[in-house]
């Protein structure tokens, strides 16, 4: 392998996979479904039980 | 309560399994004492040995005391092992200030504290012990307790594996010490942050992997539908040091029963590979385990959502997925070939944007609550630091700019650079979510005394501006003065002209690891009263301050 080899390789498919990766981590972000879901999620640090509340199940 | 009877003579499969690891451990120990080529080996070997011993007997003592029926149980979460993670994180905590200050007093005064006939005065062996005490003693600590704590919180069950966990935390202060007691005796692979000899790495590599999975088996019967970003970046942190603590190690015991190995890559390839750990240890184990702190602690404590979920997915995927290529910048004008190290920097540029959009979603989470900062020094602790996260990645993507590089390297502004990460970021968010998490599992409804966090938070700001402003000013100066030439083309400075003219600036540096210091002790004795329950001072002035004042008659 030679630096071409690399350099062929990385501005081809190594730059088609990390667009790939970005629009899909930003699509799932951005998906107008998961809306409400990661609205619940972004709350989780401050909905859980009152602290002094040993019981994960109470 | 035939039902309790019979429960109490059975087993635990949990414990069962640790304590027949534990005697495997004891059983290797005895040869390696039996047996050990070098007398570094021979003093690690005792103490596997006792370690392993102290080990089961507890294991046994525990199951025959038949204490806490049902053992584990399932409605309760794990808080035992969170508390331990607390003392071990505060204990490492000063026991790495300390070092740090003794080292930075011998940069200052030579002599300080050397002995030519005590090797283990070196400079050179206490320097890796307090590198490896403040990140993995008292960094790893905090990340292990928090990580056990937040997962079991947001997945809404108890900590998986029975003992595990608690194999996970003596095991990892086993390493610790083992690592730390190695330095001094002059035991080293001399990579840096990876100083830790075959063995050690190996009793790492099985503890690693066990934290991997109690983690993953606490996900897996979470009871929340969505996985907590603060759960994705300690995963992202767990799985990666194990993949390059693995890869960074893989080396030949020159004997079996002996504490020198070689390394299987060489030359530059070592070099790179050293590297892709040694950032990555700053991505992975400095950055994106603290930065789950952040998504914890910060929401948490200021009693508001995060600003934005979404950018949190965002901030989390293109973090990870550019940090592990930005290594080969600590390898600028060296033998690797330039198209790499111009790789590295490229990508240690585009980190300016993952970095800056976290900063911005943990800073932005106290839109509706900044009046918090006035009243609660705890919250202004973590906020500093994540001020201090968005200066220290702007500095780094800069240092790794080639040109700025052949002033930087080698010189104290990459100290003063890294301190800036290490003091303001992850020493304030450990010390903040510390004192939450001291509060919240020993349940107390406020800290011993609010005025004494204050006191820490002053006293360590002044600390971290002393430290890095000192660094700054000598980095630059030795830099500048290394490379410049007089009329006849000779260099103009001697090298020791360069150490000489760093002394002032060297003794402001050990100022402000003093004052870091004195802001820990006093933490540690305000989580200490807190923790013991002690009536906080505030309530007490007021309760004996008179019930109301009477006007004159």
């Amino acid at each position: 392998m030679t630096y071409e080899h690399w350099s062929h390789f990385a501005q081809t498919w190594g730059m088609i996979y990390f667009v790939v990766i970005f629009i899909a981590a930003f699509g799932y972000a951005l998906w107008p479904a998961n809306r409400k879901r990661f609205d619940e999620a972004a709350r989780a640090p401050i909905t859980e039980k009152e602290r002094g509340d040993d019981r994960p199940l109470a | 309560m035939t039902v309790a009877t019979s429960s109490r003579g059975s087993i635990d499969g949990s414990t069962f399994v640790v304590g027949f690891l534990t005697f495997c451990v004891l059983l290797f120990a005895i040869l390696g004492v039996a047996n050990a080529a070098d007398w570094a080996f021979r003093v690690h070997a005792w103490m596997f040995l006792i370690a392993a011993f102290a080990g089961m007997a507890f294991l046994l003592g525990w199951h025959e005391s038949g204490a806490a029926f049902p053992r584990f149980d399932p409605t309760y979460y794990e808080e035992g092992v969170v508390k331990a993670g607390i003392i071990a994180t505060m204990f490492w905590g000063i026991a790495g200030f300390l070092v740090g200050l003794v080292i930075a007093l011998q940069l200052t005064w030579p002599n300080l504290f050397y002995f030519p006939d005590f090797g283990w005065t070196n400079f050179g062996r206490m320097r890796p012990l307090h590198t490896s005490a403040v990140i993995f003693a008292f960094g790893g600590n905090a990340l292990i307790c928090t990580s056990f704590y937040v997962v079991q919180r947001t997945c809404r069950t108890r900590l998986a594996g029975g003992m595990w966990p608690w194999f996970v935390f003596w095991g990892y202060q086993l390493f610790i010490v083992i690592a730390g007691t190695g330095y001094l005796m002059g035991v080293t692979q001399s990579k840096e942050y990876a100083e830790p000899e075959w063995y050690a790495d190996i009793w790492l590599a099985i503890v690693w992997v066990t934290y991997l999975g109690v983690f993953v088996a606490t996900l897996l019967k979470r009871r929340e539908p969505h996985i907590y970003v603060a759960n994705w970046f300690y995963l992202a942190f767990i799985v990666t040091i194990a993949m390059l603590h693995i890869i960074n190690n893989l080396s030949l015991p020159a004997n079996l029963f002996g504490s020198k190995s070689f390394s299987l890559a060489s030359g530059v390839q070592s070099a790179l590979i050293q590297w892709w750990y040694g950032h990555n240890a700053v991505g992975f184990f400095l950055t994106a385990g603290f930065l789950a702190m952040m998504y914890y602690f910060i929401p948490k404590r200021a009693d508001r959502p995060v600003w934005s979920y979404r950018l949190s997915i965002v901030h989390f995927w293109s973090l990870i997925f550019i940090y592990i290529w930005a290594g080969p910048h600590h390898l600028h004008y060296t033998a690797l070939p330039q198209w790499a190290q111009t790789l590295g920097m490229t990508f240690s540029i585009m980190l300016w944007m993952p970095s800056w959009g976290g900063m911005i979603n943990g800073l932005m989470t106290l839109s509706g609550a900044w009046d918090k900062l006035r009243t609660d020094p705890v919250l202004r602790m973590l906020v500093v630091s994540v001020a201090f996260y968005g200066m220290a990645t702007f500095e780094g993507p800069v240092m790794s700019v080639r040109e700025v590089n052949a002033l930087s390297h080698y010189t104290d502004w990459g100290i003063g650079h890294v301190h800036s990460g290490a003091l303001g970021w992850v020493g304030f968010v450990t010390f903040g979510a510390m004192y939450c998490l001291t509060q919240w599992v020993w349940k107390r409804e406020k800290l011993y005394s609010t005025a004494l966090v204050e006191w820490h938070f002053w006293i360590a700001s002044l600390g971290v501006v002393l430290y890095i402003t000192s660094m700054w000013v000598s980095g630059i100066m030795e830099g500048l003065m290394w490379r410049a030439y007089n009329q006849f083309g000779f260099l103009e400075y001697s090298f020791i002209e360069t150490v000489s003219a760093k002394h002032v600036e060297y003794i402001v540096r050990a100022a402000g690891g003093g004052l870091y210091l004195t802001g820990a002790l006093i933490m540690i004795y305000n989580l200490v009263r807190t923790a013991r329950g002690d009536v906080p001072v505030e309530d007490r002035r007021r309760s004996s301050q008179p019930p109301t004042l009477q006007p004159a008659e």
